[in-house]
């Protein structure tokens, strides 16, 4: 899933400076799992906006919304009437669903209220752990089910550096070195041989240095036709 | 000869080397920089210059490196993995190499958190095992990655470092035989203080054979003080100090003249240890100790190998 937290209330205030009509809008994904931008997050930060301006006297009308997924169309066309008399959307969804929504509504502003991070999952309640870099060609079956890339700091691909220490990496005394765990998974699975091949440069061309990413799946994609009938015109 | 380097001639004659270590100046001005090389010439076979070591910025390694080949002395080139993609490494490595560098040592860097530039991105488009393949390569096949023909081949020699105090314990020789199959020719390890850690590494080292395939330079560090003991033990990531060497700094009337005693007395260990084909020093901010030392540990006068 993707993790993100939400920006702090001041930046957020600045971002909506000028503004007095705010839809704030959450997501029930990802963001809602991580306590950054779901139901509750959405009503405390509304909340929050409110009392602030309140306290600075200013006027402020704050609404509501949260989506199933703002990362998809058809869940973000449910925001439309809820945009009528709105100047400005405060996204609480991660960076591709507060584009989603841009997209969609281009003539509405709309801002980020999350920094979205990256794509982990929760190691333990309210402590959410990066797990995959999004390289685009997957190496764990190389290292143990443990990514080099997204968890050593320094996205080694044949061994520790000089750095790791009892087990932990040198960058941060709490976070786990990504080799040491590499190491002993591939000890318990038997499978230490696989840290004795070198692994050659990188192929980066899957990853963002290909420029942004777009995945075509030809059987998925629908014909012209299909689209049309699927929107029900003629 | 790989390189024809005087560091490749004495390591190849089988003669004990000698390297030492020298920070390049934050600084344009290579004055101080060149003092130091007049005054450790002669007292190595090569200099390494390091690379922003611990990500502060500092004058480039092949600057530096220019600086002492000026003087007399040969470089030996650090380059990292922090800062630089394969582009930049092969346009480096032609460099150096048309600028008459023979010695490069590849490694992944200290972490820019480090330093004085914690902001900055860093690069680790490839770690140091494929930039000794990639640098390999382009020495022996004569192509850059990806197969483009190289005119003139970069004549260097290649080396790496190893760390046998870094965890897991178990994996660093396999790790160092990762970085032999890559194309290291020489390695240069981390600080020893923890003599029987080593001591186990090279019995694996050796039970591996690799001792014959690679040139083992141990690293020494000269202590100053018993802060400084107390500072790496504690401190610095992948080091072992033992209590017995802190008491000694602390206990000492002198602790300077103690360090350069443990100094001392761990190289004439190292010297004995079978598979051990040199020494490195690293008189961090003391390089004017490297003569004393060279000197007491009977290193001098450095050969002459043609
Ligand atoms: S200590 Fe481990 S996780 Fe940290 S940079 Fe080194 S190898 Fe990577």
């Amino acid at each position: 899933m993707i993790i993100a937290e939400r920006k702090d209330l001041g930046l957020i205030s600045k971002m909506l400076e000028g503004r007095s009509k705010v839809l704030v809008a959450g997501c029930r994904s990802c963001v809602a799992i991580c306590h950054a931008g779901g139901e509750k997050e959405v009503a405390a930060t509304a909340e929050a906006l409110r009392l602030r301006a309140a306290a600075e006297g200013r006027h402020i009308d704050v609404t509501e919304m949260t989506l199933e997924r703002q990362c998809e169309k058809e869940w973000v066309q449910e925001m439309g009437p809820h945009l009528q008399d709105r100047e400005i959307v405060l996204s609480l969804a991660c960076g591709v669903g507060a584009q989603v929504v841009q997209e969609m509504y281009p003539a509405t502003l709309v801002v980020p209220g999350l920094n979205t991070s990256n794509m982990g999952a929760p190691e333990e309640q309210g402590i959410y752990l990066e797990k995959c870099a999004g390289c685009g060609d997957c190496v764990l079956h190389l290292t143990g089910g443990i990514c080099p890339l997204a968890r050593c700091s320094k996205s080694m691909l044949n061994g520790p550096c000089g750095g790791s220490q009892n087990g932990k990496c040198e960058v941060n005394p709490d976070t786990a070195c990504a080799w040491d765990l590499i190491f002993h998974s591939l000890q318990r699975l038997g499978r230490l041989d696989l840290l004795e091949e070198n692994i050659p440069p990188k192929n980066w061309l899957p990853s963002r240095s290909g420029g942004p990413r777009r995945i075509v799946r030809p059987p998925v994609v629908q014909g012209e036709e299909e689209k049309r009938s699927r929107e029900g015109s003629p | 000869m790989r390189s024809g380097s005087n560091l490749e001639r004495v390591l190849e004659s089988g003669t004990f080397a000698v390297t030492a270590e020298i920070a390049p100046p934050k600084s344009t001005s290579t004055e101080g920089l060149r003092k130091k090389v007049q005054a450790l010439k002669g007292c190595a076979e090569a200099f390494n210059l390091t690379d922003n070591q611990t990500a502060i910025v500092r004058l480039s390694s092949m600057a530096s490196s220019v600086a002492c080949l000026q003087e007399g002395a040969e470089p030996v080139m650090q380059m990292t993995c922090r800062d630089r993609n394969r582009i930049a490494m092969q346009s480096d490595l032609l460099g150096a190499a048309s600028l008459g560098i023979r010695n490069v040592l590849c490694l992944s860097g200290d972490h820019q958190t480090f330093g004085n530039q914690k902001e900055a991105r860093n690069v680790y488009d490839i770690d140091p095992v494929q930039q000794l393949m990639v640098f390999r390569q382009m020495r022996d096949q004569g192509q850059v990655w990806g197969g483009d023909t190289i005119e003139e081949r970069p004549k260097v020699y290649l080396g790496a470092a190893a760390n046998p105090f870094a965890d897991p314990f178990e994996y660093r020789v396999a790790r160092l035989a990762k970085k032999v199959k890559a194309g290291a020719d020489f390695v240069q390890t981390q600080a020893i203080f923890d003599l029987d850690r080593f001591e186990r590494f090279m019995t694996e080292v050796r039970a591996r054979r690799l001792d014959e395939q690679v040139h083992i330079l141990a690293g020494v560090v000269p202590l100053k003080s018993a802060n400084a003991a107390r500072y790496m033990k504690t401190k610095v990531s992948g080091m072992s100090v033992p209590d017995e060497v802190v008491v000694r700094m602390k206990s000492a009337s002198d602790p300077k003249k103690e360090g350069i005693r443990i100094c001392v007395e761990t190289i004439d260990h190292l010297k004995n240890i079978p598979g051990v084909h040199g020494v490195h020093i690293m008189a961090i901010g003391w390089e004017e100790m490297v003569p004393t030392i060279a000197e007491q540990s009977g290193l001098l006068p450095r050969p002459c190998i043609p």
